[in-house]
């Protein structure tokens, strides 16, 4: 009946007292923004995430063996993982060992700490010409299994230290690995910024050369590509089944698909989030508690105003639905506003993050959610009214003598 | 014929801590529609009691209220409101109107409640207004109004609803004289126009100007008559009161210690 008005009656008092009707604002304004800030960073992680996962390959099942300790007899060695991939070409497209190696890399007087030494076999390059962790050879050729078979001392570089060990032009030449020269036989294309520490600053060796350099018998890393997305489950049963086999106790090793290594991390960034916009909550639940005391303090200042409303025939309801109507509004608009500061501060995050982790492209972006944004919205018109209500009963429940008597 | 208002043996009781107040103590009151009537009395006569009975902004003890036929003694908050409504037009002392809003919205407050579309209530709130010769202010807050200007705002308030009683409560008390007797006399022309007026005073000089004059005190009717009749404007004495003779000088002198 009376809604627009309530409402244009909400907007002018708020107007008329802009300090105050900011500081009853507040508690919402920083709680929504906290919200959309918490959603935007979890939304972006996930995304993050999910195009790193994406472009490993989402058929990928990684194997990690712990192993019963030196000397027990029960080990696995890279032929019999091998060997399951022939077994199996139903469900396994490939399967390599997958070394840390540890050792300096160097190159003139040159030292590059950062970079990531890695010992794969032949098959990390899969039939579609990327690796399993997506890569793909912008020049020369990838390890072969002569190379791996042989303990060639080659190697395929990444983008960042073809450029900077080499100045463009690495085919052909060395580069010093744990004190032994290897010579470059392909280069990778760009993959992340170019930059030290990252994506392209990266080595592959065989890893035959990064047990030997590492001084270890087996590998406890393998990577294994299902034949589809579909059948990585089915593979890891095989694995699970063959290592089983070996150590005749799960304990010993660890397997798990890129799905589920995707869920896991879902669910632990949700999970994060969740405790985080709980947190953020409080905040809300604060934002209310002030509503409603700036609420009481305008009924009792308006009790002449509500007087003269009922003498002129409002009822209980007409008074409560303007008090209730006004508690929205206000906390609606410190919503809405907490909605644009948290989507500007999101915005402002995503920057010092991508500055922070020195990413320009394909980094991390804290993107604002529809559901977080309609949801925050609702929670907070939500608050504004309940919070309202007490007052606005109050308000309602006033005598009407008593209210036109009252200075 | 039925009265417009019938008061029977209306009772109004207040226990002030371990004291009974009877603030209405049996009142019998008829008013016709088209009177035109003051209720006069000297503060704790009863009046303001009187008042808020009559407006349904209060119910009695006992007795009965019949206001248009229908009893609304016993009716409830939200039902008395709804009375007021559409029954009742006030006129306060105060002008009781609300800041915030312009001439013509508070006009049409009672419209509101009363749940008329929009349209209907620009009109009839405009008609109104025009009644008292404000239609030109209606976009004004009421503090850019003299205190004149207001009360007649009040009125005309009162009339958009279009009542079957206005009740005004010592319309003129915060005016000037001059203001004061403009309103008055505007309460004689919608009186004359048809409209039924009770008037709620304390001052002689400004019951006079109604039709008939019931006079209140210690919460019964001790005149209920025409105004013309002296008897109307005779101040009761308070039995067994005699003013004290007080020695002139002795505030001076008080003061001048002080």
């Amino acid at each position: 009946m009376n809604i627009s008005q309530s409402f244009r009656l909400a907007v002018k008092s708020l107007a008329t007292s802009k300090m105050r009707a900011l500081l009853t604002m507040l508690g919402i304004i920083i709680g929504v923004a906290a919200v959309i800030i918490i959603t935007s960073l979890g939304n972006g992680m996930q995304n993050y995430m999910n195009d790193q996962f994406e472009s490993m390959g989402s058929n990928l099942v990684q194997v990690q063996i712990y192993g019963r300790g030196m000397g027990s007899s029960r080990t696995i060695e890279p032929e019999d993982m091998y060997a399951l991939a022939e077994k199996y070409p139903d469900y396994i497209s490939g399967v390599t060992p997958y070394v840390t190696a540890q050792a300096k890399v160097r190159q003139g007087t040159e030292e590059y700490e950062r970079t990531s030494l890695y010992g794969v076999g032949e098959s990390f390059l899969g039939e579609q010409g990327s690796t399993m962790r997506g890569e793909t050879l912008a020049t020369g050729r990838f390890l072969k299994f002569v190379d791996v078979d042989r303990f060639q001392n080659v190697c395929v570089i990444g983008a960042y230290l073809a450029q900077n060990a080499f100045s463009g032009d690495p085919l052909g030449q060395t580069i010093s690995i744990g004190g032994m020269p290897y010579t470059v036989v392909g280069v990778l294309d760009t993959v992340a910024d170019l930059s030290e520490g990252s994506g392209d600053d990266i080595i592959y060796i065989p890893y035959t050369s990064a047990l030997r350099l590492n001084g270890m018998a087996d590998a406890n890393f393998y990577m294994f590509t299902s034949t589809t997305r579909d059948t990585a489950s089915a593979a890891k049963g095989i694995i699970e089944n063959r290592l089983y086999q070996t150590f005749q106790s799960s304990d010993y090793y660890f397997v798990m698909t890129s799905a589920e290594m995707m869920d896991a991390m879902d669910s632990m960034v949700n999970t994060l989030m969740m405790i985080l916009i709980l947190i953020a909550a409080i905040s809300l639940l604060v934002g209310g508690i002030g509503i409603m005391n700036i609420m009481l303090v305008s009924v009792t200042e308006r009790t002449r105003e509500i007087g003269i409303r009922k003498s002129l025939g409002a009822k209980g309801k007409d008074i409560r639905s303007q008090f209730i109507i006004e508690a929205g509004t206000t906390s609606a608009i410190g919503g809405a506003i907490g909605i644009v500061l948290g989507i500007i501060m999101a915005n402002v995050l995503t920057n010092v993050i991508a500055f922070a982790l020195n990413t320009t492209n394909n980094g991390f972006v804290a993107v604002p959610t529809i559901g977080g944004i309609a949801v925050s919205f609702g929670v907070s018109v939500g608050i504004g009214i309940l919070f309202g209500y007490l007052p606005a009963n109050k308000a309602a429940r006033l005598n009407p003598i008593d209210a036109l008597r009252y200075e | 014929m039925e009265h417009l208002i019938e008061l029977k043996d209306v009772y109004k009781i207040y226990q002030m801590g371990t004291e009974t107040v009877h603030a209405l103590d049996g009142i019998n009151l008829t008013i016709d529609e088209g009177e035109f009537v003051a209720i006069v009395g000297q503060s704790g006569s009863g009046k303001s009691t009187a008042m808020n009975i009559i407006g349904c902004l209060d119910v009695p003890t006992s007795g009965t209220y019949h206001l248009g036929g229908v009893d609304v003694s016993t009716m409830d908050d939200d039902q008395q409101a709804e009375i007021r409504n559409k029954m009742l037009g006030f006129i306060f002392q105060q002008y009781n109107l609300i800041p915030k809003l312009n001439v013509q919205e508070n006009v049409e407050l009672p419209l509101l409640y009363a749940g008329i579309p929009a349209d209907e209530r620009h009109e009839r709130a405009i008609r109104s207004l025009e009644r008292v010769g404000l239609a030109d202010k209606r976009k004004n807050l009421p503090n850019q109004l003299s205190g004149g200007q207001q009360q007649r705002v009040s009125i005309a308030r009162a009339l958009a609803g279009n009542p079957s009683v206005i009740l005004a409560d010592e319309p003129t008390g915060a005016l000037d004289s001059r203001t004061g007797r403009e309103v008055l006399g505007f309460l004689r022309k919608l009186n004359e126009e048809g409209d039924t007026v009770v008037l709620i005073t304390h001052d002689n000089s400004i019951a006079v100007k109604a039709k008939r004059i019931v006079r209140l005190q210690d919460g019964q009717i001790i005149y209920d008559g025409d105004a013309s009749d002296p008897r109307a404007v005779v101040q009761p004495t308070l039995s067994g009161e005699e003013e004290e003779d007080i020695p002139p000088g002795v505030f001076h002198s008080e003061e001048g210690q002080a």
